[in-house]
């Protein structure tokens, strides 16, 4: 195995024979290119390309949000929900639902979480631009399985984790946490080119986007 | 459940004239490019003049990683390591395909799912597994149809656009059972039941698989983070819930750093499906206790990149990241499809990367930088600027000046009585536009095959670039 790495490592080498020596190997890069591409209000932006890529969307005041909860698992249909460790406690004051909660001591199965009719947490970033929710695995949201095999996904997006566009919500991100971006419900579009909503993912996003009670 | 291969397939002027004699391929390949052209140009469109920015900046992000390519993957060698992962080295697919299948073995398992990969699919990964008593399941919905159909894939981005509604609900009916849980009877053509049959046929492998390969779109260098773009979430159940992960990622697919991603997230899902952003990105580094795979392997495959790297002038195919904008938008590919490439690339991008990668030793190979008319669309919509036509152009001299096969010279002899030289020949098809009418309606040489079947496109009165330079413009 060593071989072939210093085999490679010196046929990259010999191939950039052109390159100068004294050439800078870190780069510094200034950009010239936009933070984001929108006039208008942001949170009116992320909800016009959520409901775009075919998500459920609603504004909700802070005062409202364990109401708003209550309201979406129901109307959903959902009794059986999953809940990360470190859900803040009063989302699901008013929901009427069995919590199935996943804790690292004590980690729910696949087979588990497939048996759960959804799943309700928080995320770390929201791009407006292009619709997007980035969930890095904190505990409101849960390890990555927990928003993957539900079918139905309730994602809490607070006002002030919204960002513009992509760069911002790059600065903001930990690569070292596993990260998830999410742009509306699974799809595909492999059947002649058609986008289709719904295939492995769960099939039903729904965002709360919450901002302070005015 | 074999799976098949390119090997062996006739030279592109061939088998481009069976391609095109498929009314049925036809016609779904020009409903499918011409959809995804729309999506792309309004998405590319939102971005105004920052379009060409990031596009300058993407171009330059790649041109200096490869330009440093030795320090950036050691770089991304210690980022892995120092975040739990293993990284191992592969000189050539066989090798590749050794430490994939050793892998696997050691875990005891006999299946795999997979994530959609090119690199895979390049060194034939399915094949060496499946000899090893290992089943590899595709997951990505295109590459499910591919696999069951035994077919090949015929696009980089969506490998069964070959194939319409109907074909598809025909194979799922005849094939899925062989492979674990049957289409549901009474299944329609209706895209929606099609991909729900795909759901229920792969829920219960994603639950129980214990190893999942992929490749990886992006390799950040000082994180040590990958990155999966996808639609389906396939490649979250393949990323997240097996216990073991390999990831066979080629050479050139690092960048240098995590804000690097920043330019690529915007260029990638505009230009490969038309979409402000795909519905999932994934993006992990080495292993995080308590979630996804606890082992994970990085296999940084050569397989042919570093003799691609040591031509300055071809070395440009390497900043691609495989989005397949140069497919959507080629009129040659349109016709003739993906197959009649004979390889993993097909396109305008295959014509560059197959030849470079593969050596131009056998005569498929040398004929890939012929199937082109080189209108220059491709360089236009390519979001990291690779030149195609010039590389092509390259390509044609380097075929030319070598001991070729008869075909090849008089190809060139034939283009040089016409056009004077190559270079005037790439001048001269450029300039095409300004000499609609003059065009021979028939191409000399070896190119005289591919027009014996076909009319030569219609010239557009304006080019592409000159219509788009005049749009930049006039914003």
């Amino acid at each position: 195995m060593g071989g072939s790495r210093e085999r490679v490592l010196a046929r990259v080498r010999a191939a950039l024979s052109d390159v100068p020596a004294d050439e800078p190997v870190e780069r510094h890069p200034h950009r010239s290119y936009a933070d984001g591409h929108f006039e208008g209000d942001t949170l009116e932006v992320l909800v016009d390309r959520l409901l775009d890529y075919k998500a459920l969307v609603e504004r909700v005041p802070e005062s409202e949000l364990p109401g708003r909860i209550a309201a979406a698992l129901e109307r959903r249909g959902a009794a059986r929900v999953a809940v990360p460790p470190g859900l803040p406690s009063e989302w699901l004051a008013e929901a009427s639902v069995e919590r199935v909660g996943d804790v690292p001591d004590a980690p729910l199965s696949s087979m588990d979480l497939d048996a759960t009719d959804g799943v309700v947490t928080g995320c770390a970033v929201a791009i407006a631009e292009t619709g997007t929710i980035v969930l890095d695995a904190s505990p409101d949201q849960g390890r990555r399985a927990l928003t993957l095999v539900p079918d139905y996904h309730l994602c809490v997006v607070r006002s002030d984790q919204v960002v513009d566009g992509v760069p911002e919500g790059v600065r903001r991100l930990d690569p070292a946490r596993p990260l998830t971006w999410i742009s509306g419900p699974s799809a595909t579009s492999d059947i002649e080119l058609n986008r289709v909503e719904g295939v492995h993912g769960p099939r039903t996003l729904e965002v709360l986007l919450v901002e302070a009670d005015g | 459940m074999s799976s098949a291969t390119f090997l062996g397939m006739p030279p592109f002027p061939e088998a481009a004239r069976s391609a095109v004699e498929d009314s049925r391929t036809r016609h779904n390949l020009h409903k499918a490019t011409h959809t995804i052209r729309g999506k792309r140009d309004a998405v590319v469109g939102e971005l105004g003049d920052d379009w060409q920015r990031l596009r300058a900046e993407g171009e330059a992000v790649k041109t200096h990683t490869l330009r440093h390519l030795d320090h950036y993957l050691e770089k991304l060698e210690e980022s892995v390591r120092r975040a739990g992962g293993t990284v191992h080295w592969a000189a050539d697919a066989d090798e590749a395909n050794a430490i994939v299948t050793r892998l696997v073995k050691q875990t005891g398992e006999s299946e795999v799912v997979k994530v959609k990969s090119m690199a895979t699919q390049e060194i034939e990964l399915n094949n060496a597994l499946e000899a090893a008593g290992i089943t590899a399941y595709e997951t990505d919905l295109a590459e499910l149809i591919v696999q069951l159909g035994e077919d090949l894939p015929s696009h980089i981005l969506v490998p069964a656009i070959h194939l319409g509604r109907a074909q598809i609900r025909e194979i799922f009916l005849d094939k899925m059972a062989e492979w674990g849980v049957p289409a549901p009877e009474g299944l329609t053509d209706d895209p929606r039941a099609l991909a729900e049959a795909a759901r229920v046929h792969l829920r219960e492998l994603f639950l129980r698989a214990k190893v999942a390969v992929s490749g990886a779109n992006f390799a950040v260098a000082d994180s040590g983070t990958l990155v999966v773009l996808e639609s389906e979430g396939n490649g979250r159940m393949c990323l997240t819930l097996p216990e073991t992960l390999i990831s066979v990622v080629g050479i050139e697919k690092i960048v240098p750093t995590w804000s690097d991603l920043e330019v690529f997230m915007q260029l990638l899902p505009r230009s490969s499906t038309g979409e402000r952003m795909n519905p999932y990105t994934s993006t992990w580094t080495g292993v995080t206790p308590g979630d996804g795979p606890q082992d994970f392997h990085l296999v940084l495959l050569d397989n042919g990149r570093t003799d691609v790297l040591a031509d300055t002038v071809g070395r440009q195919a390497l900043r691609c990241i495989r989005c397949s904008a140069c497919l959507n938008i080629c009129p040659v590919y349109e016709r003739t499809g993906g197959h009649a490439y004979g390889s993993v690339y097909p396109g305008p991008i295959g014509a560059i990367l197959t030849p470079q990668l593969k050596g131009m030793s056998s005569e498929a190979d040398r004929a890939l930088p012929y199937a082109s008319s080189l209108c220059g669309a491709c360089y236009d919509v390519c979001p990291v600027a690779i030149d195609i036509p010039e590389v092509l152009v390259h390509l044609r001299e380097q075929v030319a000046s070598t001991e070729a096969p008869l075909g090849e010279k008089a190809l060139m002899a034939g283009a040089e009585a016409v056009f004077g030289s190559s270079t005037a020949l790439d001048a001269a098809q450029r300039a095409a536009g300004v000499m609609r009418g003059a065009v021979p309606k028939h191409l000399p040489g070896l190119a005289g095959k591919w027009t014996d079947t076909r009319d030569i496109p219609d010239i557009p009165e304006e080019s592409f670039r000159k219509w788009w330079n005049e749009r930049e413009e006039g914003r």
